[in-house]
């Protein structure tokens, strides 16, 4: 269990995460999404101690990071993310090193990379240079490497990010893997990468917290837009403007009229439905109507409202 | 009180024998240590067809000042590359203590001056050959001096990388500070009175003056050992305070 409590970190005048709180519960593969910029990094990095923190605290297993870091580091599998890879070395001589590191020597290494061969397909590379090997070989010995302890905990940071489509889906499939037995905590500014493999989210933007819980949890609360798609003959711009003054919860989204002639894009909250109420306005303004649909408010439609719309970076 | 990691002189030499074999791995090590090979040779048989010296004294002369370049150039890279290539963040959350990061990366940069100073035997045999009533003692005390000096060096070169993430600066830095160490005692003249004691004491050329004159005198070797703790201690600190900026 990984308690994160009113954890703030500030570099100088930045503020990376201001009192953020989220739990992971045992077992679970909990999904970090956010931006580039958010603080998935800063937060990742002190759980896994490389930071310190500014305010707040974490713990893991009831233990304090900041007072148990050497505990804690025996305890967590950690894949940064900048793979922290010995292009010199072999990968076997690569994952020999941090098996030392932690005392894990003799048969017992043996057996350690045994097992993460097998879990991570690795058998074909074991005995080249790190500094030879394709981004996906090098993401797998960096996932390798964090498991060779076998921990109950894994961090991965944003672990499929420069991967092409079918090494993402293979790296996926891992974690899905490693999920089964271990906690998990994966970052990751892809919201359907979380959606697939995560069995929970915290979505993060601008150093807080923004969103926490399962997909389905997520999108009851949120009150989206609907949006309805028309194709329209014969209506005049002013009907239009009519519209959205006679309907003030309307918006014009899209607007492609030529005399008369196009497309409509329209939104309005999910709220209360208004396709009876627009139907009949546009009868009474003389518009045919051509096409007419509704798009049900999505998950990423949620996660841009959260992230981007309220002054995220690319506000 | 928070937990720590206790010493463990296995991590420490994890962390030389990986920085031992990254040497060897690049053509860097070779290149360095046959220029300073090439360069304490070149000394020495000028000075052994023309004065005709029957010692190493040149040779223990000259030494400290390739130091001045060479220790630098293979320490630059210790804790810097670590930090540009991103696998500081791998050692420093593994269960390793910081100070064993920087010992084992010291010892390595000693290991290689050693071997270094090793190869510097050649011109030893070239004596014997020709020679007569040769001070073996000198000799060692004069070899024991260069050891110690590179130490300090090493320490301090430990310390710059530290402090960057960039090789040049890390070396650019570690020259500074050792050429100061290096020229205090030539500098002692100018000083004023009341400092001269202390300049001398800190001055690494009186030590190794010492030594050399086969006078190994405890207080020489704890300075010397206290001047390498300083170095590897401020390094650790260095590493400490990542956390906290
Ligand atoms: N070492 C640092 N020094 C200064 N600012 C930093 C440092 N690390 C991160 N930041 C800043 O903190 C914010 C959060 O960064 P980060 O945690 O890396 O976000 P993410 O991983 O979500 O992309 C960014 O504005 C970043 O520029
Ligand atoms: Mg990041």
């Amino acid at each position: 269990m990984i308690h994160v409590e009113n954890l703030s970190k500030h570099f100088g005048e930045v503020n990376a995460i201001q009192e953020i709180d989220f739990t992971v519960n045992d077992g679970e593969i909990l999904g970090f999404l956010g931006p580039n910029g958010a603080g998935k990094t800063t937060t990742l990095r002190i759980i896994t101690t490389f930071l310190t923190p500014s305010g707040g605290r974490v713990t893991v297993d009831d233990l304090d990071v900041a007072e148990h870091s050497a505990e804690i580091r025996k305890r967590i599998g950690y894949l940064p993310e900048l793979n922290p890879l010995y292009d010199e070395m072999l990968v076997y001589e690569q994952l020999r090193f941090v098996a030392e590191s932690r005392n894990i020597v003799g048969r017992w290494f043996t057996e350690a990379l045994h097992r993460v061969i097998d879990v991570c397909g690795i058998k074909e590379v074991i005995h080249r240079p790190v500094g030879e090997l394709s981004k996906g070989y090098r993401q797998r010995v960096g996932l390798a490497m964090a498991i060779i302890h076998d921990p109950d905990i894994l961090i991965l940071d944003e672990p499929s990010a420069g991967l092409d489509p079918n090494q993402i889906v293979e790296i996926r499939e891992l974690i899905k893997q490693l999920g089964r037995e271990k906690t998990v905590i994966m970052s990751s500014h892809i919201l359907q990468e979380v959606q697939e493999v995560a069995d929970r989210m915290v979505i993060l933007n601008n150093g807080q917290v923004v969103a926490d819980g399962t997909t389905a949890e997520l999108m009851a609360g949120f009150e989206g837009k609907a949006s309805l798609n028309l194709d329209v003959k014969s209506a005049s711009e002013a009907s239009v403007t009519g519209l959205t003054r006679k309907f003030t919860d309307i918006k014009v989204r899209e607007n492609s009229l030529h005399d008369g002639h196009g497309h409509l894009l329209l939104e309005y909250s999910t709220g209360h439905d208004l396709r009876e109420q627009i139907f009949h306005y546009a009868v009474e303004s003389g518009w045919i109507i051509l096409e007419m649909s509704r798009t049900q408010a999505k998950l990423e439609d949620l996660f841009r409202k959260l992230t981007i719309e309220n002054g995220g970076p690319h506000a | 009180m928070p937990d720590s990691l206790q010493l463990q002189w296995r991590h420490v030499g994890l962390i030389f024998r990986k920085e031992l074999a990254a040497y060897f791995n690049s053509t860097v090590a070779y290149i360095t240590l046959v220029v300073f090979l090439a360069i304490t040779g070149w000394f020495f048989s000028s000075s052994f067809f023309i004065i005709n010296e029957s010692d190493l004294r040149i040779l223990f002369g000259v030494a400290p000042i390739i130091f001045l370049f060479f220790i630098p150039a293979i320490t630059m890279g210790l804790v810097a590359r670590e930090k540009s290539g991103g696998t500081m963040e791998l050692l420093v959350t593994l269960p390793l203590a910081d100070w064993e990061i920087v010992v084992g990366k010291f010892l390595a940069a000693v290991t290689l001056i050693a071997v270094a100073l090793g190869f510097t035997l050649f011109h030893f045999l070239t004596l014997l050959g020709v020679a007569t009533n040769i001070d073996i003692g000198a000799i060692i005390a004069g070899y024991l001096g260069l050891l110690l000096v590179g130490g300090v060096y090493a320490a301090a070169g430990v310390f710059c990388s530290s402090l960057s993430s960039n090789q040049i600066t890390a070396f650019i830095l570690s020259f500074l500070i050792v050429f100061v160490f290096f020229m205090l005692d030539k500098m002692l003249m100018f000083m004023p009175g009341f400092m001269t004691a202390f300049i001398q004491y800190i001055s690494i050329e009186y030590h190794l003056g010492n030594i050399s004159r086969g006078v190994i005198d405890s207080r020489n070797l704890v300075y010397f050992g206290s001047m390498i703790g300083l170095f590897l201690l401020l390094a650790i600190r260095v590493l400490e305070m990542r956390k906290w900026r």
